[in-house]
């Protein structure tokens, strides 16, 4: 039902290098949960309006003013490279 | 009840009644009170379990030991004082690792945030520090949240106080252990299909999942960002009705936290149970629930109409299709929210010659198979093409999940259902990804509704495993489920049992 090149086009999308061991294993594995969810398909669902969320909220709206924020110190005190106030990362510009 | 099913004999009562009209504490705080004991012997006493236990529990990722003395010492002056912040001040606390803890890593059970060490503290945290609460450290998880049994923690599997060759359930399966085992008094945990009420099924443990905007989900490590929230675990219902009191309520800093008015919930404990209408879904006795599960559930609701609830049977036909539903819309949030592990602000990076190249090595390298199959799949179900028969006809079918509660709590002021089909299994025993998916197929229904619901311990099997009885509330109605499942803690004795830990 998965398909390898489904499953590498999926793997490039989703941004995961996957060894040729975990792209067969994926194959497998997605087709039989797939296989699974396709119950849904003997559901009459013409006419029903879809659910994303279970609140009755729909905008949240708060007045646009500065606020106390976080540092950037502490911010980018994680960052695994940086640069001074910067995130380093690899040159996404070419010459 | 009429025709459900032959009238089992209640089982022995066993734990006192509290007399009507008393205030209602959790018992650390009646106890600080009249001075029996202090929020430093509590601590001190649980650090000192951890220490003895927690090397074959795993249900600690990391202890705060030291921030525990402090808070412990701090809380201990208060009430020398006689101003204690409320009835959470001194109770230690386990914090699962989902929910960032400034300066403290938060790892959400993933390599790929194992050096995380987060710069503020989510709002829950924030207001159970705020209310005195002695942090005893953070609990071990299914990676991301995503599993039933922890197993799929990138550091260590949690064991089951009850039987350690056994999982405690997930993905708050160290919150639940940590209870359990009493390794803390109450726990915070995190439920998007389950994760709380299964894992407190399995330990043995009371477990609240909030209605969805409940509770803050500010500072939460987002997994699905529809169903995720907040909720306690705890030895009775009173510390859960405690705890929630304190953490509930809406948040600037979280737009989905909803604004409207959070009861007291421990003081409505007590309340009068009688004329309730309990609904009893046929659809969650079908074939594959274990016997022993069913029995227990089914003395359990004879217990419930004893105290003058009114059980009634009712339909919830949808509820065949949640497992499908579930693993369509919650992967494809977690696919989406998962895209922040790049590399580039903050957790693991590889180096790569370009972008792509780094991000797509530092994903491989931080995230262990459940993660990659979950963002996978949500990929699939979103990727041009299939966006409409699955992930559009799953919201669809969320619906006609929802329509099937909204008109049962037409009749009825509460589902009572099982929690679980079956008890905690062997670690190991279920290697096949959608064997572990369709263990969620109580819990997943009222997640998918935004509805509240909780677990409460309602017997044991021969073999001594907990057996979880789970109360589904009307939205926002979190006082009428703590309401009956303290009416049915007091009838029975089974919150009173703990597990011979060697």
């Amino acid at each position: 039902m998965i398909s390898r090149q489904d499953v590498e086009h999926v793997a490039r999308l989703a941004r995961l290098a996957l060894t040729d061991a975990e792209k067969e294993r994926m194959e497998a594995e997605l087709s039989s949960i797939l296989e699974y969810i396709d119950k849904l398909r003997a559901l009459d669902v013409e006419g029903v309006e879809p659910t994303s969320h279970a609140v009755p909220l729909v905008n949240v709206m708060r007045d646009d003013e500065v606020r106390p924020c976080l540092p950037a110190g502490a911010m980018l005190a994680n960052a695994p490279d940086r640069a001074g106030d910067s995130v380093r990362v690899p040159r996404i510009i070419e010459d | 009840m009429g025709g459900l099913s032959k009238p089992p004999k209640p089982p022995a009562l066993g734990a006192p009644r509290q007399s009507r009209g008393a205030p209602r504490r959790p018992a650390s705080f009646n106890g600080y009170r009249r001075g029996d004991f202090t929020p430093e012997d509590t601590a001190r006493a649980h650090l000192e379990r951890i220490e003895r236990l927690d090397a074959r529990v795993a249900a600690y990722l990391t202890v705060t030991a030291d921030h525990a003395r402090r808070a412990a010492r701090a809380s201990a002056e208060r009430y020398r004082s006689g101003r204690p912040l409320g009835p959470l001040d001194g109770v230690p606390v386990a914090l699962k690792d989902v929910l960032c803890t400034a300066g403290v890593t938060s790892t959400c059970g993933s390599r790929i945030l194992e050096r995380f060490v987060p710069p503020y503290d989510a709002t829950v945290v924030a207001r159970l520090h705020a209310a005195g609460a002695v942090m005893l450290g953070k609990a071990n998880m299914d990676e991301f949240a995503m599993g039933s049994s922890t197993e799929h923690s990138a550091f260590k599997p949690t064991r089951n106080p009850w039987d350690l060759a056994r999982v405690p359930g997930g993905s708050s399966g160290g919150s639940a252990a940590a209870v359990g085992g009493r390794l803390a008094t109450v726990a915070l945990g995190t439920d998007t299909g389950g994760s709380i009420r299964q894992p407190a099924a399995f330990c043995g443990v009371v477990g609240v999942k909030p209605t969805y905007g409940r509770v803050s989900r500010y500072g939460l490590i987002a997994f699905a960002s529809s169903l995720d929230q907040v909720g306690p675990l705890s030895r009775d219902v009173t510390d859960a009705a405690a705890t929630l009191s304190v953490i509930a309520g809406t948040d600037p800093l979280d737009a989905t936290s909803v604004d409207t008015a959070v009861g007291d919930y421990v003081a409505a404990l007590g309340d009068d149970v009688t004329g309730l209408t309990i609904g009893v879904p046929g659809e969650y006795f079908a074939a594959g629930i274990d016997p022993e599960v069913e029995r227990a559930v089914r003395d359990a609701i004879a217990v419930l109409e004893g105290l003058g609830v009114k059980a009634e049977r009712v339909s919830l036909p949808a509820t065949e299709y949640g497992i499908a539903v579930y693993y369509i819309i919650a992967p494809a949030e977690a696919s989406s929210n998962l895209a922040r592990y790049d590399g580039v602000k903050y957790g693991l990076r590889v180096p790569g010659k370009d972008l792509i190249e780094m991000s797509s090595q530092t994903r491989a390298a931080g995230f262990g198979a459940e993660v990659k199959r979950r963002v996978m799949l949500g990929t699939y179900s979103l990727s041009a093409g299939y966006h409409d028969a699955y992930y559009g006809r799953a919201q669809k079918v969320r619906t006609l999940v929802k329509r099937d509660f909204d008109s049962v709590f037409g009749r009825v002021d509460l589902i009572v259902a099982p929690t679980t089909p079956n008890v905690a299994f062997r670690h190991g025993e279920k290697a096949d990804p959608l064997a572990m998916y369709l263990n969620d197929v109580f819990t997943v229904p009222a997640s998918l509704a935004g509805l509240p619901a909780l677990s409460v311990p309602c017997g044991f099997t021969r073999a001594g495993l907990p057996i979880g009885l789970q109360l589904i509330g009307r939205a926002f109605d979190e006082s009428t489920l703590f309401r009956l499942a303290y009416a049915y803690e007091q009838a029975t004795d089974w919150h009173t049992r703990r597990p011979e830990l060697p």
